[in-house]
């Protein structure tokens, strides 16, 4: 399975996309598939402020409960509404339909540390 | 996958299927095909096979098995019909229960199948409290597989591959039977709350039996499907059937766990002296139903609240395909358990609330 390259990833099966001072975040195609069919995501309010390593949301199946961390701080300026009713999205298209939260981050400097879509990829295989 | 792990004899069928395979109880086992609720509900409304070869599969004979089988079971095994299965616990003297098991009488000997995580404390307690009789002990279950084929479908589907009369077989019965040239045994029983059958067979034969059953991978039976032990275990929790580490462990007792059917207080047994003080003073836990508002899903140890007392812990849970509900099965105080009682479960740090069900949260129509 590939995984996109225009995004870092954490070992721990979270994807994270910037665009300017914004991070979309989401988790991995591979972790929607470990965790099976997802009945309910938890996400933050818009506005809700983190610091780094905060865990940030839930994603919950009929199988296990899986939690989501954010890498930097910062403020969540958007939430996936969707999810809600939708929370499948995650299984059908976790890099996409089913991104999760965007937050506004004060310093994007924790991102570099990251994994790469190869390193990504090594790790899971 | 490390190379420690035991393989069923349909291991590289699971592969072959797409199956994800996961460590279990020292097996590599299919825990999920195409999805969990899919075959959950495939299950439900048509026809699922399901590879429990991992499970125990213990033999035991000689003249003193029946006596000995009735003194290590809760349940009533003298005069045990032949043809017939037993489900019981086995239990410590202070009552634990050591595992669940299922316990059927053949003409010279018997079978007890026990969970493949007690696989070895069962033997060795088998082994220890048989010491000074005369019986014989002789674990099957890496040269045997069992499949167990359930739904709405299996008995009408498992006829068209069995060339045997089923239809006189009632549940909690077997027939041992000469197939292919070997030696099957097909029980009327299973761990889902659907009608069908669990087959045990020498491991060469189950090879043989498979494609007649969930066909070939492009060219899959057309209704018989593979189903894994993630659907395996939504299904049992909606029949309300316990799980040996959840609902079962060495510190509940029979009575508590809501099995005490299978508890014969009138005869001798390891435990049973325990467990007859415990009725007498009464039970000081219930294994409860709990339905939950909303969505989100309680698990294992997630504790029961009324107000800000704890009055019970969970011990298994999930969204429910067939209901579409999250429920819970968890040992709640008896006079908070009434169906309807109105409590909280605290899923590590947010709270939910939750009614009081009836169990089983499921039950096939007739």
């Amino acid at each position: 399975m590939s995984v996109p390259d225009d995004r870092k990833y954490l070992e721990t099966h979270e994807w994270f996309q910037v665009d300017g001072d914004i991070v979309t975040m989401g988790i991995t195609q591979f972790a929607a598939s470990e965790l099976t069919d997802i009945t309910y995501v938890d996400v933050p309010k818009v506005g809700t402020h983190f610091s780094a390593g905060d865990v940030v949301g839930e994603i919950e199946s009929v199988k296990a409960t899986g939690e989501m961390y954010t890498p930097v701080a910062g403020e969540v300026v958007e939430v996936n509404e969707a999810l809600a009713d939708h929370p499948e999205y995650i299984n059908d298209d976790a890099f996409e339909t089913g991104w999760m939260i965007r937050i506004r981050a004060d310093d994007l400097g924790p991102l570099e540390k990251l994994l790469t879509a190869e390193q990504y990829e090594a790790s899971i295989s | 996958m490390p190379d420690s792990l035991l393989k069923t004899p349909l291991h590289d069928a699971h592969v072959a299927f797409g199956a994800r395979m996961v460590a279990f109880a020292g097996w590599s086992m299919p825990v999920v095909y195409t999805g969990i609720v899919e075959e959950h509900n495939h299950t439900r409304n048509v026809c699922s096979v399901f590879d429990v070869s991992h499970m125990g599969r213990l033999r035991i004979e000689g003249d003193d098995a029946e006596p000995f089988l009735n003194r290590i079971c809760t349940r009533n095994l003298a005069g045990a019909e032949v043809g017939r299965s037993y489900y019981s616990h086995v239990c410590r003297e202070d009552g634990g229960v050591l595992d669940d098991v299922i316990v059927s009488r053949y003409e010279d000997h018997w079978l007890m199948v026990c969970n493949a995580s007690n696989r070895a404390k069962i033997v060795a307690w088998l082994r220890w409290q048989g010491q000074g009789r005369d019986i014989d002990l002789t674990d099957v279950t890496t040269s045997t597989a069992m499949i167990a084929v359930q739904g709405p479908r299996a008995m009408t589907l498992a006829a068209e591959i069995v060339p045997v009369d089923l239809s006189a077989l009632k549940r909690y019965r077997f027939i041992a039977v000469e197939f292919l040239g070997m030696q099957f045994s097909i029980f009327r029983s299973g761990y889902t709350g659907e009608d069908g059958l669990e087959v045990v067979c020498p491991a060469g034969a189950a090879r043989m039996l498979l494609p007649k059953l969930v066909g070939a991978k492009d060219e899959p039976h057309p209704e018989i499907r593979f189903a894994g032990l993630g659907a395996r275990d939504t299904l049992r929790i909606e029949a309300a059937m316990p799980l040996y580490g959840h609902e079962l462990t060495e510190e509940v007792d029979s009575l508590t766990s809501g099995q005490g059917w299978c508890v014969d207080l009138s005869k001798d047994f390891i435990g049973v002296e325990t467990m007859r003080k415990l009725k007498e003073a009464g039970l000081r836990r219930k294994m409860t139903g709990l339905e939950l508002d909303g969505k989100r899903i309680a698990r294992q140890h997630h504790k029961v609240c009324a107000g800000r007392s704890v009055v019970g812990e969970v011990t298994s849970g999930t969204m429910s395909p067939t209901l579409g509900k999250s429920i819970a099965m968890a040992y709640v105080e008896p006079d908070r358990a009434t169906e309807g009682t109105a409590l909280e479960i605290d899923l590590g740090g947010k709270r939910c609330g939750a009614r009081v069900v009836k169990l089983p949260f499921y039950k096939r129509s007739k």
